[in-house]
C-alpha cells in the first residue's frame, strides 16, 4: 500500500549503553538508551553503513511506516529508501533519536536516575559534541569500524560536520546539507523568543509541567510557529500563501483571516502533540552551542585541518536560516584546510525547509555524490 | 613580446587516452604530484585523469548544475562558483597550477582573472578561442558580419563569448601584467595540431593553450 522507493514497514530498537557517559556541560548520565531505527542490509564487511542525524525536531523515525495504516512515512522519506539519494540498496542505514530527545532516547521524558521518575527538567543540557560521542558509542556497538558517511540537513549536517572534526578517523564522508559553522547571532536571537515562549508559559511550571499534570503547549506552539516563519523564505511563503483574506473582506477580529496565519497555528498545533517542551529547549541550546571552531581558537581552518573525510556540502538559494553563505564559510575553511570537498547550491522552491523534500537537482548532485560513496564502500 | 613566444616551445599533441585532445596538452604540462585549481572544470574530465594519472590533488570551479553533477559522478573536488567572484578567498600560492580552459571569453574580467590565477597559483594554463583566425577576420572583414565559427558559433546577441581575443591580444595582455609564457601550443577547432598551424598561429589557429608564469624581476 506504501509507494514504491519505500523502505516499507520499520521497527524501532532500543539500545541501552550502561556506566556513566560524561557531558560538556560537566553532568554525566548514568548510562543512556538510543533509539534507533535501522533500513538495508549491512554488507558482509560492516563498510556500507551510514549514520543520519536529525535536525531540531526530527526523530528516529527518517523512513518507512511504523504500521500499515501509518499516513506519514518518516521525515526524510525524499531522500532514504531503494534507489533514492541514500539508497538502501547499497546503504545500512542508521538512524536515531538524539539524547535529550522526547521520541524513545534518554531526555526529559524518561525515567531519570532512580529509574522511576521522569528527568524533567533536571535532564543535562546536552552539546552536538555530546551528540557525536554518544553515536560513536552507538556504532561501537553495532560493530561498525567507520561509517560510509555521516549525513544530516540542518542541526543534522552540523553534527556530520563535528563527527568528521571529532573523530576523523571514524568517518569515509561527511555530508551536511543546509547547514553552518555555527548560529548567527540572529539565528541565536530566534532561538531565544522560542524559548522564551516556553519558559514563560504559565503551564511551564519551572519545567515540572509532567509533574504537575499540564504541558506549556502555548508556548511550545508559538515556539515552533517562529520556527516555521525560520523555514520558509519570503518567496515561498508568498507563492504558498498569498495574503489575500480568506473570507474576501477585513472581518476586524484577531480570528485568522490570511491563508498563512491558519498554516502557522495548524502548525503549532500539530506539534504539541508529538514533541516535548523541555527537548525542545535543550535541542536549540544545542544549536546555539555549537561552534567547532571553538575548540581550534575560533580558527575553522584549524579545526578542519583534522577531517579525513570527504565533504560535501550543500544549500538552497532561497534558505535564510542557514542560507549559501554559510555553508561556503564551511567551504572556504574546507579549501584552506586543504580537505577534499565539494559544494552546490541548489536553486530551490521553499527555504530552510527544502533539505526535506526531493527537489530533482538537489537529489540528483545528492544521488550522484553517495553513488561514488556506495561504490568504494562495496 | 614576439620574441618571448618564438622561444616558447610548441606542443605536440598526444592522442588517444579518451581525454580531449587539448586537456590532453593541459594534462602534459602539469607534473605530478601538484595541487591544481581547475577555473570553469565543466564535467571534470580533466581534473578526473590528473588525479588518476598523475597523482594530481584538486578542485574544480563550476557555475553549472549538471556540469558539478558530473564531476560529483567522476568523484571530483567541485566548488559550485561563478567566476566573477574572483578567487579572492583563495591564499597566495596555494596551487601549483590554475587552470581556465575556454572560460576567458565569458568572464567579466579577463585581466583581473588572469592576475588573480597568477597569483592563487605558481602558474597558469590558459586556453581560449583565437579570434584572429582567418575565418573570423574573413566573415567581418567581407561578409560584414559578426563571425560564427566552430568555436564561436553562437550569435552577437545571445553568446556569452564577451571578451573574445586574437593570440597577440593574449599575448599582449601577459606583456603588460609581466606573465612570462612558457610554452604555447595551437590547435585547429578540434583540437588537432596540424603542421600549418605553426606557420602564421594568429591567423590559423582556432584555439590558443599557454602555460605561463609571473614574470621574474631581475
Amino acid at each position: 500500500m506504501h509507494e514504491r522507493g519505500s523502505v516499507g514497514l520499520v521497527r524501532p530498537e532500543d539500545i541501552d549503553f550502561p556506566g556513566a557517559f560524561a557531558l560538556d556541560c560537566g553532568r554525566s548520565l548514568p548510562g543512556f538508551r538510543l533509539r534507533i531505527e535501522r533500513y538495508g542490509q549491512l554488507n558482509a564487511q560492516r563498510s556500507n553503513a551510514v549514520l543520519i542525524c536529525h535536525a531540531l525536531s526530527g526523530d528516529h523515525h527518517a523512513a518507512g511506516y511504523h504500521s500499515e495504516s501509518d499516513r506519514k512515512p518518516g521525515w526524510w522519506e525524499a531522500c532514504i529508501g531503494p534507489g533514492k539519494p541514500i539508497d538502501t540498496d547499497r546503504f545500512h542505514v542508521v538512524s536515531l533519536n538524539n539524547l535529550g530527545g522526547c521520541s524513545g532516547s534518554s531526555g526529559p521524558c524518561t525515567p531519570g536516575p532512580d529509574g522511576q521518575t521522569a528527568w524533567g527538567p533536571d535532564f543535562p543540557i546536552v552539546t552536538v559534541r555530546d551528540w557525536v560521542r554518544s553515536q560513536d558509542r552507538l556504532r561501537e556497538h553495532l560493530g561498525i569500524e567507520r561509517w560510509a558517511a555521516v549525513i544530516g540537513g540542518s542541526l543534522g549536517g552540523m553534527q556530520a560536520l563535528q563527527w568528521a572534526i571529532d573523530l576523523p578517523e571514524r568517518v569515509a564522508h561527511a555530508v551536511a546539507i543546509a547547514a553552518a559553522p555555527r548560529l548567527s547571532t540572529q539565528n541565536i536571537a530566534f532561538n531565544e523568543v522560542a524559548r522564551q515562549a516556553i519558559l514563560t508559559d504559565p503551564d511551564y511550571c519551572e519545567g515540572h509541567y509532567a509533574r504537575e499534570g499540564k504541558r506549556p503547549a502555548r508556548g511550545l506552539a508559538l515556539a515552533r510557529m517562529l520556527g516555521h516563519i525560520t523555514y520558509l523564505s519570503d518567496a515561498a511563503m508568498a507563492d504558498k500563501f498569498g495574503r489575500e483574506l480568506i473570507s474576501g473582506a477585513p472581518g476586524y477580529s484577531f480570528e485568522p483571516e490570511f491563508q498563512v496565519e491558519s498554516y502557522l497555528r495548524y502548525q503549532g498545533s500539530q506539534f504539541i502533540d508529538k514533541f516535548d517542551a523541555l527537548t525542545y529547549l535543550r535541542m536549540t541550546k544545542a544549536l546555539d552551542y555549537f561552534d567547532p571552531a571553538r575548540d581550534y581558537g575560533g580558527n575553522l581552518v584549524d579545526a578542519l585541518k583534522r577531517v579525513e573525510a570527504r565533504l560535501l556540502l550543500l544549500a538552497f538559494s532561497r534558505d535564510w536560516r542557514f542560507s549559501p553563505a554559510r555553508s561556503e564559510e564551511i567551504v572556504r575553511a574546507a579549501l584552506r584546510a586543504g580537505r577534499d570537498v565539494s559544494y552546490a547550491c541548489i536553486d530551490s522552491p521553499l527555504g530552510h525547509d527544502d533539505f526535506l523534500v526531493p527537489v530533482p537537482e538537489y537529489t540528483r548532485i545528492f544521488g550522484a555524490y553517495m553513488l561514488r560513496v556506495a561504490e568504494e564502500c562495496a | 613580446m614576439n620574441q618571448t613566444v618564438s622561444t616558447a616551445p610548441t606542443a605536440t599533441l598526444p592522442t588517444g587516452n579518451g581525454l580531449r585532445s587539448d586537456l590532453a596538452v593541459i594534462a602534459e604540462w602539469i607534473a605530478p604530484g601538484t595541487r591544481v585549481l581547475d577555473l570553469g572544470c565543466g564535467d571534470g574530465a580533466l581534473l578526473a585523469h590528473l588525479a588518476a594519472a598523475r597523482d594530481v590533488r584538486g578542485y574544480g570551479l563550476e557555475l553549472d548544475l549538471d556540469n558539478i553533477a558530473a564531476c560529483v559522478d567522476r568523484g571530483v573536488n567541485v566548488i559550485q562558483r561563478d567566476l566573477d567572484e574572483g578567487l579572492a578567498d583563495f591564499d597566495e600560492g596555494s596551487f601549483d597550477y590554475v587552470v581556465m580552459s575556454q572560460a576567458l571569453q565569458v568572464v567579466h574580467a579577463p585581466d583581473r582573472l588572469l592576475r588573480e590565477m597568477l597569483r592563487v597559483g605558481r602558474a597558469g594554463i590558459v586556453t581560449f578561442p583565437n579570434f584572429g583566425h582567418w575565418s573570423t577576420r574573413a566573415q567581418l572583414a567581407l561578409g560584414g558580419r559578426m563571425p560564427r565559427t566552430r568555436t564561436l558559433p553562437s550569435c552577437w546577441y545571445n553568446t556569452q563569448n564577451i571578451h573574445l581575443c586574437t593570440l597577440r591580444d593574449f599575448e599582449a595582455l601577459c606583456a603588460e601584467q609581466q606573465l612570462e609564457i612558457l610554452r604555447r601550443a595551437v590547435t585547429d577547432a578540434a583540437h588537432r595540431s596540424r603542421p600549418g598551424l605553426r606557420l602564421w598561429p594568429n591567423l590559423r589557429a582556432e584555439i590558443g593553450m599557454y602555460l605561463l608564469r609571473r614574470a621574474r624581476r631581475s
